[in-house]
């Protein structure tokens, strides 16, 4: 699938944008704690109870073909280990290219998620076959270190040839009421990215609240995210699908006030075909909109061993049967 | 655009056993009737699924007469703990038999599988175990000096939730000592024949529980038996008037849960997610076939029109069909005069003025189907605003101030419950001692648990049924 690329947003004009957005004559921290304070608040448990009720929905033949090819081609296939090698990258970008060799119709992932400094590795392996090079930056996973180092961190991953830029926000900003602060890293990191895509990783199961969670989005959203993520995968509780419900509405309310289409991705934690297909439940009933979300292009997983298992349920919709994990090959088991 | 299409998935019907034609379940056995048969459908596709037997006044009569030699020879003898072991095995045979349970329900009463396996079934067996929990500790449930059973209980249940109105009926009164001869509507009485079942499963003494099918003058017959103590009916107000004014002058206590118009409040600081799922659970679970639905949503002007904007774009995402589908939202209704009746009430409302909105649905061919509808524009003096619809069908009205809410929510002859939507609680309290209902949700709406008393004000009843509460309905205290 081919992607427009995205135009050039410099912080600046992204900052003129949301003071836009907001009537405001200029964007203080103060605007944008009235803003966000001004959203609709989240019942937790009721919440909780629509994500429950979508959780029965009982997807079948057909249909459970269906998705779970749409959900091999959202994953983003991701190793972020300290002890990744170029080999470790290597392997996990040729399960990418051809995820079941013994049957070529198998989709492949949308992407290949990896740090910064093994960008240059992925893109070799995956060159122009289609499938995006997306690199965490900005001192991931903590986000704790200086503006200088985090536009360093994205410059590089930018610059090696990666796609698609994972971010994380600055939790301690967001916690201590600096919305303003988050807003402009954001805004700043996506300048630096260029056409590169941004994702904002939200890392919601430090955020704890469902009304930060819907706050988060928002505001990230106004600062120029292409997609907002629930988290790192290194803190748990990582994607739920509250959470994801949530974030789902977010960018179903901002495209009925901008037209403009952001992304989902829920990350860490998903690891079953069975967890994957409620959420393209609560796509396709949450953000509505004909299904425009069902797509790579606005929803993602972020995961790695969910590949392998929607693989053996594909086998098993074709077959009639179950193979054995060791009938799918495996280029990520965890050292740990 | 990519469309996400469910495959049908329906829950099979092998499970179920039926047969052709079923007798009366008197003193521990099925018996032939004396009177005259009726056929019960399916009110999803019109099609026959058994005959059941109309219990005559002779029927009638002996089914009492077990339920009094069981209760004076073996069940008020018994002690509380014996009794709370045959409720904690009828708890889980139920259970153990859910799914069958699920399945029947859903074929006769039209509701969707996902609603009879998740509430229905788990809430019926949840009422036994808790009244199994209260069978050897009454004297301690602060019901007064000498908790004692009346006796013979006649209970007559509705067609809406055949066997949780039967769960809510049948464990109180057995947990407190009492015998009960108890009619299901006539249009849904086969999980009630199918809990007949359970009770010879679980070895219940004979004539503990007596089942006896028909329709109106059966029930009346049970009513104003002269050796019948109590009485509790859940229903419409109009019966449960008439039956009030059989046991007038009698000795006969009575439980009355009759009709309701719930106002489901939403304030401006609500959220808003929420509370469109609360809206939508509130009026359309079980085809808004439910005394307590939120039938009125009152919501608040400044943000009425975002509210049904939000209302209408989930709306389109219900799935109304087949009940058996598990994907399925919304069933059918569960039979064509009550169809008639809805079809009338809705009719009314667009000839009064109100203006009327429906989801695009496809309806099946066969069977009583009603499309999910919303009137907005509607006034307190609209038919539409004031009778109960017991259907799938919401009247939109708005208020300006807290007080107002109040003062509309209340003017209505009915007071079963009310929902009110805010994140401010000291409104929601406010809001919720000024309402005159029984039951007043904060920020859900149609939540049920057997620890929770539930009933009316004003017309829509007394008496209340679960907790505590319920329990003193089925007991005589003090010397």
């Amino acid at each position: 699938m081919t992607t427009t690329p995205a135009p050039l947003v410099t912080a600046a004009g992204q900052a003129t944008r949301a003071t836009e957005h907001l009537g405001v004559t200029r964007l203080t921290n103060q605007a944008l704690s009235s803003w966000l304070h001004g959203l609709p608040g989240v019942d937790q448990v009721g919440c909780d109870a629509r994500a429950a009720t979508l959780g029965t929905r009982s997807i079948k033949t057909t249909a459970k073909a269906w998705a779970i090819d749409l959900a091999i081609s959202m994953i983003d296939l991701t190793t972020l280990e300290g002890a990744d090698t170029p080999g470790k990258v290597r392997g996990l970008c040729t399960k990418a290219l051809s995820p079941l060799p013994s049957d070529p119709t198998t989709p492949r992932p949308a992407a290949v998620c990896v740090y910064g400094d093994m960008v240059a590795t992925a893109r070799e392996v995956l060159g122009d076959s289609g499938i995006k090079v997306a690199a965490v930056a900005t001192a991931f996973p903590s986000g704790r270190a200086s503006m200088a180092v985090k536009l360093a961190d994205t410059r590089d991953a930018v610059e090696a040839g990666a796609d698609e830029i994972d971010m994380v926000i600055d939790r301690g900003a967001f916690l201590s009421g600096d919305y303003l602060t988050v807003f402009e890293q954001v805004a700043a990191v996506k300048e630096v990215c260029g056409t590169a895509r941004l994702k904002v990783i939200m890392e919601t199961g430090e955020l704890v609240t469902y009304d930060n969670v819907r706050r988060a989005s928002w505001l990230s959203m106004l600062a120029g995210a292409d997609f907002i993520k629930t988290s790192t995968g290194k803190v748990s509780p990582a994607a739920t699908l509250p959470v994801t419900l949530i974030m789902l509405e977010a960018v179903r309310d901002w495209r009925e006030q901008t037209g403009q289409m952001v992304g989902v991705k829920p990350a860490g934690g998903i690891r079953t075909s069975k967890e994957a297909i409620k959420f393209l439940v609560a796509v396709n009933e949450v953000a509505g909109h004909g299904g425009a979300w069902l797509s790579p292009e606005y929803f993602r997983f972020g995961a790695s061993s969910l590949l392998n298992d929607l693989l053996l349920q594909r086998q098993r919709m074709s077959t009639g049967a179950y193979s054995g994990a060791d009938y799918i090959p495996d280029d990520s088991p965890s050292l740990y | 655009m990519p469309t996400f299409d469910y495959a049908p998935a329906p829950e099979s019907r092998s499970v179920v056993d039926l047969s052709p034609s079923y007798g009366l379940f008197i003193n521990g056995e099925f018996t032939e009737g004396t009177g005259s048969t009726f056929k019960t459908v399916s009110p999803a596709t019109e099609e026959v699924l058994a005959e059941v037997t109309e219990a005559s006044a002779a029927d009638v009569d002996a089914a009492v007469a077990a339920a009094r030699a069981a209760y004076t020879r073996v069940w008020s003898r018994m002690s509380g703990t014996d009794r709370g072991k045959y409720l904690y095995r009828i708890a889980r045979i139920l259970q153990e038999r859910a799914r069958e349970f699920a399945v029947l329900e859903t074929l006769d009463n039209g509701k969707p599988i996902r609603e009879s396996r998740d509430v229905d079934v788990p809430l019926a067996a949840a009422h036994f175990f808790y009244h199994a929990g209260w069978a050897d500790k009454l004297d301690f449930a602060g019901l007064g000096t000498d908790p004692r059973p009346h006796g013979v209980v006649g209970q007559v249940i509705p067609w809406n939730f055949p066997l949780l109105m039967l769960a809510w009926k049948i464990a109180p009164a057995l947990a407190t000592g009492n015998t009960v001869v108890l009619k299901p509507a006539e249009t849904t009485p086969l999980s009630a024949l199918l809990f007949a079942e359970v009770c010879q499963q679980a070895d219940l003494p004979p004539g503990v529980v007596n089942i006896v099918t028909g329709a109106g003058p059966t029930g009346q017959a049970l009513v104003e038996h002269g050796d019948v103590d109590k009485v509790a009916f859940t229903g419409s107000t109009g019966v449960g008037k008439a039956i009030a004014r059989s046991i007038a002058g009698t000795r006969k206590k009575a439980t009355l849960e009759l009709g309701g118009k719930a106002a489901n409040i939403v304030y401006d600081d609500a959220p808003v997610d929420q509370a469109v799922e609360g809206i939508v659970n509130g009026i359309f679970f079980n085809q808004g076939h439910v005394c307590c639905a939120g039938s009125r949503l009152l919501v608040q002007e400044s943000i009425a029109e975002e509210v049904e904007a939000r209302l209408k774009r989930r709306l389109e995402t219900l799935r109304v069909g087949d009940p058996l589908d598990k994907n399925t939202d919304v069933g059918a209704i569960n039979s064509r005069e009550q169809l008639d009746r809805i079809t009338e009430l809705a009719a009314a409302g667009e000839a009064e003025g109100a203006e009327r909105w429906s989801p695009r649905c496809e309806l099946p061919s066969k069977g009583f189907w009603f499309a999910p509808t919303v009137f907005t524009g509607v006034s307190q003096t609209h038919r539409i605003a004031q009778e109960e619809i017991f259907g799938p069908v919401l009247s939109v009205l708005t208020f300006r101030t807290p007080a107002e809410a109040v003062a509309k929510a209340n003017n209505t002859p009915y007071g079963l419950s009310a929902g009110v939507w805010s994140e401010k609680g000291s409104l929601i309290l406010w809001t919720a001692d000024r309402l005159r209902a029984g039951v007043v949700w904060a920020n859900t709406f149609n939540k049920f648990d057997p620890t929770s008393p539930f009933g009316g004000y004003k017309e829509s009843g007394y008496g209340r049924e679960g907790g505590r509460h319920g329990l003193e309905a089925y007991v005589r205290t003090g010397a």
